[in-house]
């Protein structure tokens, strides 16, 4: 039981450590634009 | 990675469009920031790949004044954040130089981002996020926790459940309590009373203690069905995107001239009758108006499809939405904005709209039978179990399991999941659909209506015949051509090519022609009876003329082009069994030859606006058009078409628009959407089947949690599995068709 009392919370966390880092990414606009994103990485970037 | 470069999109370019060039219009549309910038959105309908990408922002970042620029491919368009004082006509002017077309956007059309998908990807984190955690205590118990343990794990689960289920089951609720309101039902009535049922009685099991709970369920049943209502809401979002990057802004204003001389641009409802408006070159007339300044040619194709332009003479009416093509002119404004013509088509699109018997959605009508007989079916096992059995509880769970296996998780993704994977098909040929309705109503037509010119006709002219006495008199057309904007002169010179004759004195003659001297003789290219031809029996003969002396001594003959299948595709119709129309508002001969042309047998000419909608509205009709003057049939007919290059409004009331030239779009679609059709009925059946096996287990009291869940997942995987073949037998070919005509285009 005492394993349980650690692993629960763990678990638990660390899934809303994951939904907490997709609705933040959300927010940020990461899925504004899906298709220029696959695109930019073709890009070199040279500004400094 | 392949870049095709600009240039392979059938849209035209109007280079005189006003609104862009102008600075003071510009800056009433932006957006302002408060630090002394302000945003503009363009539509870059063009750009498809990194190099685009790179070459926009490129070349609108090294401009003065601009602090930034992004592209967002997704959307096609360019955000621009540039200083208040910098001159915002530049940035569209930019664009085109680095090679795109471009043309600003409304921002209070078209507000930023999507709130409505915001909210279902939340919900769908969080109901994904519910179901996950609650699935790894529910193994825990299903291999055999019991006693305290069980409890805990079941209390856990609530804990997350209940919000989640608060959280992601709003966008059902609220649906569900919609229709309820006004006494309809719809697939959301009984998704919303298994999920409220099941979760309330999971609740009372973990309070009491119980051994089964069924929030792992609950949040997957939610789970499940938000993955289908998201990629159906992603499925229209895209469509109506593209349609409304495709889309050029309307006259959203005009320039009043003030008695004072003054100018000013206005907003288009702050336009009265009475005020005089000055139309640039390429602008288009906000209000219907009557002309005040001397004859001028105005561009209708907007209106009617028509691309010859239509000569006004001073103290006419100039129609809301006709572009101007020699200016500038004066005009005084007759009606405000809301009595103008656009807004009187619009009206009648409504009436046209609340008029049509709107067949209900498949999914509708399987979900109103359904509903009944699950809740039925729910009850009667709680009464027969309890009165029989004498053991209420058992009675209760036995119920609910039966709520939770029929939940229409299998139902509720069996048709979305289908128009889903249709629409992503269509797209890839270039066809936008605007929602599954759409598609149903589609494969059910029973006859298919053209209308001419722009739909099965290019909708310009094309030079099919020149006849001239020499080369002296080419070479002077070439020139005179060349020396006028008018589409018939264009076509000219772009088939006689360039000229080294030297003119003088050119001048333009609106509705008339050009004149110009060379070597003391006056030659004029125009109108027929302009050039001296003489009328035949009182009417003016057709064709454009060339005279030198006032002696007629050539004549050029046009001809609207067909599109190039036509012929074939209106054949593909027949071959599925629908009859094809011709209905269009033009003359008589012109619309017999075209009819000829692509093979239809019958065919209407010089319809009206309303004539067209009363043809269209009988039977169940496709409807294919362009015009403004095809709005209202499109609204009114059962299902409509209309390719990317038709008015807006004309555009915005079809349910497919296709881009690209070829009108095998046509029939592909009527193809697919009878496909989907097909597997839409496998899928109820699959769904229908599955529930006869799995209601009676759940009657008997055999369905344990574990169970449910497990028959819920597989009867949603076969469903999808089923509507992925739509894709996977002939969807290949037609891709490969849509590259190599692409191609064709560019070359």
């Amino acid at each position: 039981m005492s394993g349980l009392a650690l692993l629960i919370p763990i678990a638990i966390l660390m899934g809303l450590g994951a939904l907490a880092a997709f609705m933040w990414a959300l927010r940020a606009g990461q899925y504004d634009d899906m298709d220029g994103a696959s695109q930019r990485i073709f890009e070199e970037d040279d500004r400094p | 990675m392949t870049c095709c470069g600009p240039g392979n999109m059938v849209a035209v370019e109007s280079d005189a469009s006003a609104i862009e060039n102008d600075d003071a219009a510009l800056n009433a549309l932006s957006r302002k920031l408060g630090d002394g910038t302000a945003q503009l959105e363009f539509a870059v309908p063009d750009a498809h790949c990194a190099a685009c990408i790179r070459t926009i922002e490129t070349a609108l970042g090294s401009m003065d004044g601009v602090r930034s620029a992004r592209v967002n491919l997704t959307r096609r368009r360019v955000r621009v954040n540039y200083d208040l004082a910098g001159r915002p006509s530049e940035l569209a002017a930019a664009i085109r130089a680095s090679g795109y077309h471009t043309y600003v956007l409304d921002p209070t059309q078209d507000g930023d981002g999507d709130p409505v998908f915001g909210e279902m990807v939340r919900a769908l984190g969080v109901a994904g996020f519910a179901a996950g955690n609650i699935m790894l205590f529910s193994v825990s118990v299903w291999s055999g926790a019991d006693a305290a343990t069980r409890d805990l794990f079941h209390w856990i689960s609530a804990i997350i459940a209940l919000p989640a289920i608060v959280y992601s089951g709003r966008i059902f609720f609220r649906s569900a309590w919609r229709a309820l309101r006004v006494g309809k039902t719809n697939m959301d009535v009984p998704i919303s009373i298994g999920v409220i049922l099941v979760t309330a009685l999971s609740l009372l099991e973990t309070l009491n203690s119980g051994k089964h709970a069924y929030f792992d369920g609950a949040t997957m049943l939610l789970f499940f069905l938000l993955i289908g209502r998201t990629l159906d809401h992603v499925m229209r979002e895209r469509a109506r995107n593209a349609i409304s990057g495709l889309a050029r802004l309307q006259p959203r204003g005009g320039t009043i001239v003030r008695p004072d001389g003054s100018r000013d641009y206005v907003k288009l409802d702050e336009i009265q009758p009475g005020m005089e408006l000055e139309i640039k070159a390429g602008e288009r007339v906000p209000v219907d108006s009557r002309l005040i300044s001397t004859g001028s040619s105005f561009d209708y194709s907007i209106i009617s499809g028509e691309s010859l332009p239509h000569h006004v003479e001073s103290g006419e009416t100039v129609i809301a939405g006709a572009a101007c093509l020699s200016g500038p002119v004066q005009v005084v404004a007759e009606r405000a904005a809301p009595d103008s013509y656009l807004s009187r088509m619009a009206s009648m699109m409504d009436a046209a709209e609340t008029a049509k018997t709107k067949p209900r959605r498949i999914a509708d009508r399987a979900s109103s039978v359904y509903a009944p007989i699950v809740h039925t079916i729910a009850i009667t096992t709680f009464l027969a179990w309890g009165i029989f059995g004498g053991d209420w509880h058992a009675a209760l769970m036995n119920a609910v399991a039966v709520l939770i296996i029929t939940c229409p998780c299998a139902l509720a993704l069996a048709v979305p999941i289908v128009h889903v994977v249709a629409a992503g098909r269509l797209f890839e040929r270039g066809i936008l659909m605007k929602d599954g309705a759409a598609l149903e109503r589609i494969a059910e037509i029973d006859s298919v209506a053209f209308d001419k010119t722009g739909t099965l006709t290019r909708g310009n002219p094309r030079l099919v015949a020149a006849s001239l006495p020499d080369d002296a008199a080419t070479e002077m057309a070439a020139a005179l051509a060349s020396a006028s904007t008018h589409p018939l002169s264009k076509a000219i010179a772009h088939s006689l090519g360039r000229s080294p004759a030297a003119l003088a004195a050119v001048a333009e003659f609106p509705g008339k022609g050009v004149e110009a001297r060379a070597e003391g003789v006056v030659w004029r290219l125009g109108s027929p009876l302009w050039c001296g031809v003489p009328a035949v029996d009182g009417r003016e003969p057709s064709g454009v003329w060339l005279s030198r002396d006032a002696v007629a001594i050539g004549n050029f003959v046009f001809e609207d082009e067909v599109r190039p299948d036509a012929r074939q595709s209106v054949n593909a119709l027949k071959t599925l069994g629908l009859p094809v129309r011709l209905l269009s508002g033009d003359a008589r001969l012109a619309v017999t030859l075209a009819a000829e042309a692509t093979g239809i047998a019958e065919a209407r000419a010089g319809l009206a606006p309303e004539e067209k909608l009363v043809d269209v509205a009988r039977g169940r009709t496709l409807m294919v058009g362009d015009g403004i003057n095809d709005a209202p049939a499109l609204r009114a007919a059962y299902a409509s078409m209309a390719p990317s290059s038709a008015a807006d409004i004309g555009r915005n009331a079809a349910d497919f628009v296709f881009t690209g030239e070829d009108l095998g779009a046509v029939p592909f679609v009527i193809r697919t959407a009878r496909g989907a059709a097909r597997i839409v009925v496998q899928n109820l059946a699959i769904a229908i089947g599955y529930n006869a096996i799995a209601v009676p287990l759940a009657i008997s009291g055999q369905v344990t949690p574990l169970i449910a869940a497990v028959a819920m997942s597989a009867s949603s995987l076969i469903v999808v599995a089923n509507a992925l073949r739509l894709r996977l037998g002939s969807g290949r070919k037609p891709l490969q068709n849509h590259k190599i005509s692409l191609q064709e285009r560019t070359a």
